[in-house]
Formats: C-alpha cells, structure tokens, sequence
C-alpha cells in the first residue's frame, strides 16, 4: 500500500478538477448558445415553436440530470456513434444547461414593460430590431446575475459526468478514497475544491445582482 | 362590556389629579406616568424631555407638527421605540425594555392601533381578533370566540368574522384592528393617526368608533390630524414642538385661547390646509 | 434498430418499487429539512448572532457543493469516524442536509419582507418573539416563498436519482437493475426518466396543493 500524504491527495485532485472546469466552460457555453437559440426560437415563433421549446425545458427540468447523462451515452452509441463518457457528458450538460439558461433569460425578457415592445414597434422597428436594439440590451442587464449564478449549478451538475466514467474531481475524489483508505479527507477535499470554484462565482452573482438592479 | 373597559373606582388615595383634566378623571392613580423622558437616534434628540400623567379614562390627544416627536412618545408608552433616559409607568408596571417578561406584562395592558392598520393578512378578521387572546391569555375556543364576535359587532363588522383582511375596505380594516386591540382588554389604548391612511369618506366610521370608546370610560391616548374630533373628545390637548411639551390644556383654550406663537402658527396651518 | 418497451414494463414491480423508494426518501427528506429550514431561517434572521453565521456557513458550504459528493461524504466518509449508516438513512441525510440548505435561504428572503408593522402589531398585543415569529411572520413568508420551495423540494426528489451511486434501492437503482438483466438500457432509461418526469409533475401538483390547505391557510 502507498501512502497518501494530505499534498498527494490534494495534488492529485487540482490535476483533475481542470477537467471539472473544462467541461463546465464547454456546458455553460454550448449551452448558453444553444439556449439563446430556443429563446428567439420562442419568441419569435408561432405559438408551436414555444410550446416544443416549454415542453424540451420542462423535459430537463422535470427528470433527473443523471438519467439525462443514462440516455445519452446509451442513445449515442445506439445510434451508432463511438460514445466516450466524455462525449456523452459534454453533449448532455450542454443540452441541460441550454434549457435553463433559455428558461432564464425568458424570465427576463418577459420582465421588460410591454411598453417597450409597443413603443419599438410603433416606430416600425422589425421583429430581429426590436430584439437586437430594445429588448435585449435592457433584459441583459437583469440576466446577467442570474446567469452567473447559474454557472454554479453547472460546475456542480459536472461532478455526475463521474457516475459514467468521466474522471473529473468527484471521479477521481473516488479513485484517491479506494487506494488512500482516507474518505473522509479526500472527500473533504474534494468538497473544498468544489466550495473553492463555486464560492466565489456564488459571490460574484450576489455582487452582480446588487449593482446591476 | 368587561370590566376593564369601565373606569374602575381608586381603591387608594393617589396624588391629586391635573385641574385642567376633563370630566372622565376619576380619584386616582395616574394610569400613566411619564418622567423626564428623553429620547434620541444618535446624535438627533427626538424627544427632550417628557412629563406627562394620564389619569384613568382621561382622553388625550396630541397634536404637533411631523418630526415634533409625537408619534415618538406614543410608540415609547408600549416598548416600540427605546427610549434613553426617564422613567415610563403603566397601570402601575415599570416600562423594562430588557426584560421580555415584563414588557409582555405592560403591552397585555396597552392596546395599540397604527395608521396602516398592520392586520395579519393570512387570518382571517375573527381570527385576528382571536390571535392574541389564545396566545397570551390563553383563553379558551369557545369563549374566545364568543367574545371577538361581540368585539366585531361592537364596531359594526359582525358579518365579516371568516372574510379576509384584504377584502375589507380601510376603514373595515381599521375597524378590525380597534376589536383586535379591545380582545386584550387593555386598560389605555394608544391610536397613532389611525385615519390619516383612509379615504376622506371612511374616516367618520372610525372615528365614530374611537368616540364610543371614550365615552364608555376607555383611557384614549392619540395623535391625530383631526382637530375638530379632537376639541370634541378629548379631555385634555397636548401641543408637542420639537420633542417638548409646548403647551396642554383643555379643547377650548387649546383651540380657543393659544398662548404661545408657535401652536397660533400651528392651528392656522391646520385651518388653511383645511380649508 | 428496433425497440422493445414491453421487457421493461413487464418489469413494473421493480419499477413500482424503485418509485416506492424515491417517494419515500422525498417524503422523509422535506419534513425533516423544512424542519431544519425553519430553524435556520429563524437563526438568521432572528437567532444569536453566532449561531447566525453557523447557520450561514452551513447554508454556503452546500449550496456551494455538488449533492452526490455530500451523499459520498456521508456514506463513504463518516465511517472512518465511526459513523456508519445504512445507504437508505445515509440518503434521507444528504437530502435533509441538502434541501435544509437551500430552504433555509428561500425562508429566509421570505422573513425578511415581512412588513414592519405585522411584527409591532404583534408586539403591542403582547406576543412572544417565539409566538410572533411561529404565527404571524412565518405563515405569510411560506405562503410567498411557497412556489420556491416547492421548486427545490422537486429538485432534491430528481437530485434523489443519485443515491443509486451508494446503492439505495430507488428508482434509477430499478432501472439500471432492469437494464443490467435485459440489456435494453436505452428503453429501460426512457421509462425511468418518463417515470421520474411522471414523479415531479405529481409532486409539484400535490405541494400546490397541500401548502395552501395545511400550512398556511387560503
């Protein structure tokens, strides 16, 4: 048996979390694109667009992320693809981040007066205009805490790409536990860590938000 | 009506009460006791300096500027403000801001209505009026029951017992809060511009209702904008300029006979807002 | 390909029993972290100043850390300290500490707006602090922090899928073990996920429900 001194175990998982960041940087992204697309998607569209757009965010809000990642990896390699738990994570944290996020900033553009889109559309402003110079400067201000905020629950949600096999912080907090004989100080650290990334962009929204409202 | 509500008799000699108060006085007691109260935020001394006795049933209004501390001394009388220096004594209990027990003790004998009405908006009106009976008296179901109804109905709210607080217009609401404060039995009731947030058409109910309470004998402490309901009942007028006690006498010389510039200032201001 | 949803739903006792688990872990959990909640709100907005910032840490450690690395502390960690607990306690633990967490935080927001004037209205009837803070500024603040709670206490019921991880026998546990025996994993998380969905639709449903009823009156 190795021994694990405390800097080992601690070495050993800053290597990993990188990973943990990686794939929460590719998530909120990928997700922040593809959910600005379903917002326009939602408002621009005919009643059906927005409601498959509800019904895709109720469908990720409503069911477990950790089935979400399931159904990935064994739906990519059923439709033939050459799935690696990295794929399958990445395309699955995107999906889940992109319904939140679009769900979010929803929120704030319906927070925007009626009045603006009225007065915007009464000085024959288009559609894409009225978004593009009205709207959205003004609901981007209030997103942008909670969109922060946000980046939290995906930094967190990364730690279930573990459970199929991707070795980020939590994976590798796992690995470390069965060859150290030390759970409760790997763990520990591995909380730490997570509390290290996490806190401060915690911090950072609560900031945001008193100062940009 | 109980007992409380009804001028209860001196059963000591007390010190002699004010010639100026009005015919409610009784031999007795001051039911209220201020001395030398003195009152500050920070640096800004609000009240500088109070003296004041209220003789049970006596009904008192004050009158004064905002900011002449008024409202100040009022909310001092239950512990809703603390106050620095002086002395404060209800019905014979000494005002301990530090000790809990004591100041549940001097507020079970002090009814309070404020001018936002401040109902409970998830119960209902009975309910309201039951809460602190069954909390603090722990008077029981049925009784407790029985006597809010006769509280609603005695303001003239019997058939809005299971309605909620925001379905009742202002006056309605204020109207509650009056029998909220009677479930206690309390021994003075302190009213604090209680209709300066209501319509123009709904202060009369209200006020109707104060007037009844004092004519059946309740000791009435209030700062009011009101000047002719407050010539009409009350006993006794305080004048309140800058934190003191500027002047205090009967209705009619307080507004009949003012002796100094600065309540003549305030009374004409008063009549050319009125007007 | 072809798809056989049948071998998955001739499996309903497993299913029914795994929905049984989650059911029952989501129960325990939000009657006792509403319980711990309440009193965390209480000692943040009113308690001791130190049990205040006790609270508040707590309250940050984890919102500020993933549920199935607290699950993992728990129930890989603790032993070490001789705390040992069974997968089902160890999962109602992380739950309750979890979902304690963060309704502590949405009571709180809820406490803090309530009017000045309810609690010296309270005050001037004679309440106790204890009595003014159980029936007049915690009634109205569930009622509006209501829809927020009820929103989290369905997020700890999904986040409940990953007690499977320590092998408690819930509902993501009966479908990996059904598609460990038919080998149709795809279909077989299909039916979980549709079970779960199916899950927090009746829950949202029942807590819009209950809450106005029981807890905080119409």
């Amino acid at each position: 048996m190795v021994d694990f001194t405390l800097w080992d175990i601690l070495r050993n998982l800053l290597l990993a979390a990188r990973w943990t960041l990686l794939l929460s940087l590719i998530a909120f992204v990928g997700g922040g694109v593809v959910g600005l697309a379903l917002l326009v998607l939602r408002l621009a569209g005919r009643p059906g667009t927005g409601r498959i757009v509800g019904a895709y965010v109720q469908l990720f809000q409503g069911t477990p992320l950790l089935m979400q990642l399931f159904l990935l990896y064994f739906g990519l390699a059923l439709a033939g693809l050459n799935t690696s738990a990295w794929l399958a994570a990445a395309v699955a944290l995107t999906l889940y981040a992109s319904a939140y996020l679009t769900e979010i900033w929803r929120g704030c553009v319906a927070a925007i007066p009626r009045g603006q889109w009225e007065a915007s559309a009464s000085l024959a402003l288009s559609f894409g205009q009225q978004l593009r110079h009205v709207i959205l400067p003004q609901a981007l201000r209030i997103a942008v805490a909670p969109t922060v905020g946000f980046l939290v629950q995906v930094v967190k949600a990364t730690a279930l790409a573990s459970v199929i096999g991707f070795v980020e912080l939590t994976k590798a907090g796992g690995l470390i536990a069965n060859v150290s004989y030390e759970p409760l100080l790997t763990y520990g650290c591995v909380a730490l860590l997570y509390f290290a990334i996490c806190f401060p962009i915690s911090q950072l929204a609560r900031l945001l938000e008193r100062t940009l409202r | 009506m109980s007992a409380t509500l009804q001028a209860a008799p001196a059963p000591t000699a007390g010190p002699v009460p004010r010639g100026d108060a009005g015919a409610h006085t009784q031999v007795g007691a001051p039911i209220l006791r201020i001395t030398a109260l003195r009152k500050s935020y920070g640096a800004h001394e609000v009240l500088k300096g109070i003296d004041l006795d209220v003789a049970r049933g006596e009904v008192v209004a004050i009158i004064g500027k905002s900011g002449s501390g008024k409202s100040t001394l009022l909310r001092c009388i239950n512990g809703l403000e603390v106050f620095q220096q002086g002395s404060l004594i209800v019905d014979g209990r000494h005002l301990l801001h530090d000790n809990p027990k004591a100041m549940r003790e001097l507020r079970q004998g002090v009814g309070m209505i404020f001018q936002s009405f401040n109902l409970f908006p998830h119960l209902t009106v009975g309910q309201n009026v039951m809460l602190a009976p069954h909390l603090v008296k722990r008077r029981g179901r049925a009784q407790n029951a029985e006597r809010a109804r006769a509280l609603l109905a005695r303001v003239g709210l019997s058939e809005k017992f299971d309605a909620m607080p925001d379905k009742l217009s202002g006056g309605q609401q204020q109207r509650v809060a009056i029998a909220r404060a009677l479930a206690m039995d309390p021994a003075i009731m302190l009213c604090d511009e209680i209709t300066s947030a209501l319509d123009p058409e709904l202060v009369g109910e209200v006020l109707r209702v104060v007037e009844s309470l004092a004519d059946e004998g309740m000791t009435l402490l209030m700062v009011t904008h009101e000047m002719s309901f407050a010539r009409k009942v009350a006993d006794r007028v305080i004048f309140m300029h800058q934190g003191l006690v500027h002047e205090m006498g009967p209705p009619e010389t307080i507004f009949g006979a003012p002796q100094t510039p600065e309540l003549r200032q305030f009374l004409g201001l008063m009549e050319g807002s009125a007007a | 390909m072809s798809f056989d949803f049948l071998s998955i739903l001739a499996q309903w006792p497993l299913l029914l029993r795994g929905a049984a688990w989650t059911i029952g872990l989501t129960a325990l959990a939000t009657l006792f972290g509403a319980t711990l909640a309440v009193a965390g709100a209480w000692a943040r907005s009113q308690g001791p100043r130190p049990l205040g910032w006790l609270v508040g840490a707590y309250v940050e450690l984890i919102r500020n850390t993933p549920f199935i690395v607290q699950l993992f502390f728990i129930f890989f960690g603790l032993p070490e300290l001789g705390i040992r607990l069974s997968p089902g306690v160890a999962s109602v633990c992380a739950m309750t500490i979890n979902l304690g967490a963060y309704a502590t935080e949405i009571l709180r927001a809820g406490i803090e707006a309530t009017p000045r004037g309810q609690i010296e209205a309270a005050q001037s009837l004679a309440l106790s602090r204890t009595q003014i803070f159980l029936h007049v500024v915690l009634p109205p603040a569930l009622k509006t922090v209501w829809p927020a709670l009820v929103s989290q206490i369905v997020i700890v019921m999904l986040g409940s899928a990953v007690c499977s991880q320590i092998s408690t026998e819930e509902l993501s546990y009966a479908t990996n073990l059904i598609q460990s025996r038919n080998f149709r994993a795809f279909e077989a998380y299909i039916v979980g996920t549709l079970g779960y969905l199916g899950l927090a639709i009746l829950l949202r449903h029942l807590l819009n429900w209950a809450g106005p009823r029981f807890l905080f009156g119409r």
